[in-house]
């Protein structure tokens, strides 16, 4: 199955990428590969997804107890943010909704 | 509204969960703490941290569900929701889509004199996301991540409310029922009780739906109830026009009543679920559904009902004191108070506690429906309500005079005690006391009490009304009539 053009550029809107053309093309032939090769995937008789759970995984599922313990301090936190204001995350403004 | 319409709405509440941690790590799960002081690997979303479920969380869904009566899968499955916001570290959010904990259900909502059944569609465990801070900064927005993994559960009803009345009586109902199973706080004003709309207009008698539209930003009850009110106008007079409402989503401004459009996003949005393939399914022992079943609370249903005989009042009143939480905190420290007041006095404290709830249920849920819960403090509290109304046990005060006492309290801010004083109202019910103003009335009155003992009756009427002159209207009528006549009976 051939992506077209117009697929490739949607899913790069959704993950807020832009690609330029050489990509686009790139894009379009390495993702219809990996379509291909879930497709075939696809064909084999398998339950469907989401409700079956694995042989290895016994249920119940295993739950972490209701337990809070301490946090990152908040430099630690932070110290990978691009920009940081007092404790804040700063981010480039978001638009205000409504008015 | 045009009588042709009817409004056909659908609520979604997001509500935060009583935790001690977050949904899928171990940061305690806290309103209030500074910025960025909650958060670990997990919740910032870093590359190779592990989400595992809290078992917490799931516990107060499964007793949500069974408070709410809702189909509990044995079997529930967590996806992603993939979005791009600042507040959104991972870049989606962790929710239930196709097969979520919880389905079907019913909260049963007050619509005019009747009662009907708002079924539920689909409740979901998904973790919230973190804070956006704009005011007051400059060209930039502020992130706060604490939010971000505290467990929420998303509560979804069928479309089948039809005026904002219902609506507000749907959350109440929904807010009580989360309070008392211990689900969540309920605080609106710290957003762990977080409420959207979906609202359409179709003709009366139609079975399709009109064009919806979502209005989000209703922090208080009385916002979503002007909220709906305008919203059913606006789409109403569209119609009218012959024009179409626009399917998009709205925000409330609680400054000018009104809904104004967000702005538009131009493709419709594509989340991509798919199953989180970090969590397993999540597969759960019907033991544990028993055990929760066995420890749930009294249900608002039940406890309105035992209210209900306990008081000798009707369901809807005992209702409002089971839906309104403050009110019936304040009933029980005044009923305290009074049995304070039945010990002095000698008199049984059912007899009191009759009292007060009638009063509770007429003077003080006027004015608390009038100006809200500054009614129930300071100087009315419930010591000094108790006082009001073992002052009208004892007689010491006419009920009429208790409620002019109590208007003029809240009105002025002082406490019926000293209003009391101040107007020199309480009234006198010893015998002798009476006793000593008649026996005065009628030596002052030698002719009128003749004429009435030669068979003209209204003069009764007349030395009544000398004697609670004398009084200062301060007798006790009741007494005094029965007095008055036991005198010129001699």
């Amino acid at each position: 199955m051939e992506l077209t053009r117009q697929q490739v550029l949607h899913v790069a809107r959704l993950a807020n990428l832009s690609l330029t053309e050489e990509e686009v093309e790139h894009f379009a032939g390495e993702l219809s590969r990996i379509l291909d090769y879930v497709e075939t995937l696809n064909r084999l008789p398998l339950p469907p997804p989401g409700l079956h759970v694995s042989e290895a995984a016994k249920p119940p599922t295993p739950l972490r107890e209701d337990v809070s313990r301490h946090s990152l301090p908040v430099e630690s936190a932070l110290s990978n943010a691009p920009d940081r204001s007092g404790g804040f995350f700063r981010v480039p403004r978001i638009l205000e909704e409504g008015r | 509204m045009s009588p042709s319409f009817e409004m056909v709405v659908g609520l979604e509440v997001h509500s935060q969960l009583l935790t001690h941690a977050k949904l899928f790590c171990g940061c305690e799960n806290r309103f209030g703490a500074p910025p960025n002081t909650l958060t670990c690997p997990v919740c910032l979303g870093h590359p190779g941290v592990l989400p595992v479920l809290n078992e917490a969380a799931v516990r107060l869904g499964i007793r949500l569900g069974l408070s709410l009566g809702c189909t509990i899968h044995h079997r529930s499955v967590f996806d992603r929701k993939h979005y791009f916001y600042p507040d959104l570290p991972k870049g989606y959010q962790i929710s239930q889509f196709t097969y979520p904990l919880l389905t079907g259900g019913a909260i049963p909502v007050r619509s005019g004199p009747e009662v009907r059944d708002i079924r539920l569609h689909r409740i979901h465990m998904e973790e919230d996301a973190g804070k956006n801070l704009h005011a007051g900064i400059r060209d930039a927005s502020h992130v706060d991540l604490n939010r971000a993994g505290v467990p929420l559960l998303e509560i979804v009803s069928e479309p089948d409310i039809r005026t904002p009345e219902e609506a507000v009586d749907y959350l109440k109902k929904l807010r009580q029922i989360l309070r008392s199973t211990g689900v969540s706080d309920g605080n609106m004003e710290e957003g762990s009780f977080r409420c959207d709309a979906n609202v359409s207009l179709r003709p009366i008698g139609s079975s399709t739906f009109g064009t919806k539209v979502e209005i989000k930003n209703m922090n208080s009850f009385r916002f979503v109830h002007k909220a709906l009110v305008f919203e059913v106008e606006r789409q109403s007079e569209l119609l009218e026009r012959g024009e179409r409402v626009v399917s998009e989503t709205r925000l409330f401004d609680s400054h000018t009543g009104r809904t104004l459009p967000m702005r538009s996003k131009e493709e419709a949005l594509d989340y991509r679920y798919f199953p989180e393939p970090d969590i397993p399914p999540l597969v759960l022992d019907p033991e544990w559904i028993e055990k929760e079943k066995a420890s749930l609370p009294e249900l608002p249903q039940e406890r309105i009902l035992r209210i209900s005989r306990e008081f000798g009042i009707g369901e809807a009143e005992a209702e409002i004191l089971v839906v309104e939480e403050e009110l019936a905190r304040y009933l029980d420290e005044a009923r305290e108070a009074l049995r304070g007041h039945s010990e002095k006095g000698g008199w049984p404290l059912e007899k009191g506690v009759a009292r007060l709830v009638n009063f509770l249920l007429t003077e003080v849920l006027r004015e608390w429906n009038r100006k809200g819960v500054q009614v129930l403090g300071d100087s009315l509290s419930s010591a000094e309500i108790a006082h009001l109304l073992a002052l009208v046990t004892e007689e010491r005060l006419s009920l009429s005079q208790a409620k002019d006492v109590y208007a003029i309290a809240v009105e002025s801010g002082k406490s019926p005690r000293k209003v009391i004083e101040e107007r020199n109202l309480s009234q006198e019910s010893g015998e002798e006391t009476i006793g000593r103003w008649i026996v005065e009335v009628l030596a002052e009155n030698p002719s009128e009490v003749q004429s009435y003992r030669d068979g003209k009756d209204r003069l009764f009427g007349f030395l009544v009304g000398q004697v609670m002159k004398k009084s200062g209207g301060k007798a006790n009528p009741q007494k005094l009539n029965h007095l008055l006549k036991e005198a010129l009976g001699r």
